[in-house]
């Protein structure tokens, strides 16, 4: 049975219609990719399934229960659900142990001295035990984006959003965000990335999903998507990104 | 980037402090000797800079000297300085004056603490949502619209005269009482309305972050969203406090002793102002370091601000 069900997801903005009848399954413990151009409804997508925009139409099941019924509890929705954002919003006036601790103490009703030797347990293991007590301006970006993802799982979400959270950084430090998240994946956490980095969508993925304008064309295996696209507006994407990356 | 997450390292190493450096590196940093050109440079900066004060000095001087010759040779000059500058007015004003700002400044604190509550109640009430509160956000927009418009002193004669006259049971009669619900009244506007502005300018994304991590309206409010907003408004609350302490004066006209009621009584006894100077001497004194602190508080937070920080 899949974890998470879109069925026919239609999203407008002031008249425009940025996405348009999404359909998509997702497994547990299964890694999706959404690629496509800027604009392309993949960051809607996700703040739709986090509930932090209301859809214009269809249905999103999470766990067999409808999450867009109005009269869902959004809060109980987002509990069991993690979300990565592109520019971090780690939040600037708490620690990162207090960034960290802040839902698993006032929403899940953690013991502090808990929550802190969970937190402190996983800044450990991502690289990050000298920095729970530093304030997140006092980090370079990717550590910032690690400790966002950290926050992001602390609560043990059954669900993992990632939306672009290497678009915000230098190259360099690209690679030590999608370090984490490959080590999320080793542990069978449930993810969904909105990512430009094709490369590590095409190494990390289980499913890749190609979206234009708010239209999924085309999804399925990475080997599948990368290297034979069956729609001509994939292929035309694809040439665009390795074009670009000769440039 | 393609294959750059293989065998990632977290973060780069930094060579500056790194003994084992890559000797095919940068190598030593060079040492710095000033050159010839920075000298030159620095020279003629300094030449620049006692030019400045040069000029700064001669300017003060001239607006100096014309301000007080024009004022001492004006005709009236030697009956001002009768009824304005007495010093033995002044000495026999002082203690009473003094006696009467210890009650304007009784006067401030009380209200102050008073105006900090009401305005960020107002400011949260108008940011609820739930259309079970609409008639308590209505309420809030209506309040601050209407004592934000009414002139202070207009409404210190309205509730210090208004409500005893009210006659109702339990009402407060005291001058000072009156006095302070009047200032709380108008400041608690002002006030709602700065932290109201600093409420929205607490980017959406902190509010998204907090909701996402499925904290409620309120405890998004009371964790992110006001801690954030408090720090930024300092600056302009502070302000209103220092309008605020002069204000206190305006509670003169219900006739509690405070000072400018007691430089008042001095002056109508011998017709001599200098009690008033003694008051407005007063005010200043304590006005002037509230607004330094105010000027030095929101160059932090402008520094902070410019100085990084997430979204």
């Amino acid at each position: 049975m899949s974890l998470l069900t879109i069925e026919g997801v239609w999203k407008h903005y002031h008249g425009q219609s940025v996405l348009r009848g999404i359909d998509l399954e997702v497994a547990p413990h299964e890694v999706v990719c959404l690629i496509g151009a800027s604009g392309s409804g993949k960051s809607t997508l996700l703040r739709c399934v986090n509930l932090l925009e209301t859809i214009d139409d269809g249905a999103i099941h999470l766990d067999g229960t409808e999450i867009t019924d109005p009269r869902a509890d959004a809060d109980d929705v987002r509990r069991r659900i993690g979300m990565v954002f592109q520019a971090y919003n780690l939040f600037p006036h708490m620690t990162v142990l207090e960034n960290i601790t802040l839902a698993p103490r006032r929403v899940h009703g953690v013991r502090a001295e808990e929550a802190e030797a969970r937190a402190r347990e996983l800044l450990d293991r991502f690289g990050l035990a000298g920095k729970a007590d530093e304030y997140p301006d006092r980090l370079s970006g990717g550590q910032q984006q690690r400790v966002a993802v950290i926050r992001a799982v602390a609560t043990g979400p059954r669900l993992l959003l990632l939306d672009e959270v290497t678009s915000a950084l230098d190259p360099t430090l690209v690679t030590e965000v999608l370090g984490i998240i490959r080590e999320l994946k080793d542990t069978g956490m449930t993810m969904i990335l909105a990512t430009h980095e094709m490369g590590f969508a095409r190494d990390i993925a289980d499913k890749v999903c190609f979206l234009e304008g708010g239209v999924l064309l085309e999804s399925g295996p990475p080997g599948q998507i990368f290297t034979e696209p069956r729609h001509p507006r994939t292929r035309a994407f694809l040439q665009r990104v390795l074009e670009a990356r000769r440039m | 980037m393609t294959d750059g997450h293989a065998a990632a390292p977290y973060g780069p190493p930094g060579w500056e402090d790194d003994p084992d450096r890559d000797p095919a590196g940068p190598g030593d940093p060079p040492e710095w000797v000033k050159s010839e050109r920075q000298l030159r440079r620095e020279a003629e900066l300094r030449a620049r800079g006692r030019r400045s004060v040069s000029i700064a000095t001669a300017s003060t001087i001239v607006v100096v000297v014309a301000l007080v010759v024009g004022i001492t040779k004006s005709p009236g000059w030697p009956r001002v300085q009768e009824t304005f500058l007495s010093p033995e007015a002044f000495v026999a004003a002082l203690p009473d004056v003094l006696r009467g700002f210890l009650l304007n400044i009784k006067i401030f604190l009380i209200a102050e603490a008073f105006i900090l509550v009401v305005g960020l109640l107002v400011a949260l009430v108008r940011g609820l949502r739930s259309p079970v509160f609409f008639p308590l956000r209505a309420l809030a927009v209506l309040y601050t619209d209407v004592f934000r418009g009414i002139p202070t002193i207009l409404l210190i004669y309205l509730v210090g005269f208004g409500i005893p006259a009210l006659q109702l049971q339990g009402a407060p009669s005291d001058p000072v009482t009156l006095g302070i619900i009047a200032l709380v009244l108008s400041y608690g506007a002002y006030v709602a309305e700065v932290f109201r502005a600093g409420i929205e300018s607490v980017h959406p994304s902190q509010r998204a972050a907090a909701r996402s991590l499925a904290l409620s309206h309120g405890q998004t409010m009371r964790y992110v969203v006001l801690p954030q907003a408090v720090r930024r408004v300092v600056p302009p609350l502070l302000n209103d406090f220092v309008s605020l302490q002069k204000d206190t004066a305006l509670v003169a006209v219900l006739g509690p002793l405070e000072a400018l009621r007691q430089a008042y009584i001095h002056a109508s006894y011998d017709f001599n102002y200098t009690p008033y100077l003694a008051a407005a001497l007063l005010f200043i004194a304590l006005t002037v370091p509230m607004a330094r602190l105010t000027d030095h508080l929101a160059a932090r937070v402008a520094r902070r601000q410019a100085g990084g920080g997430t979204a």
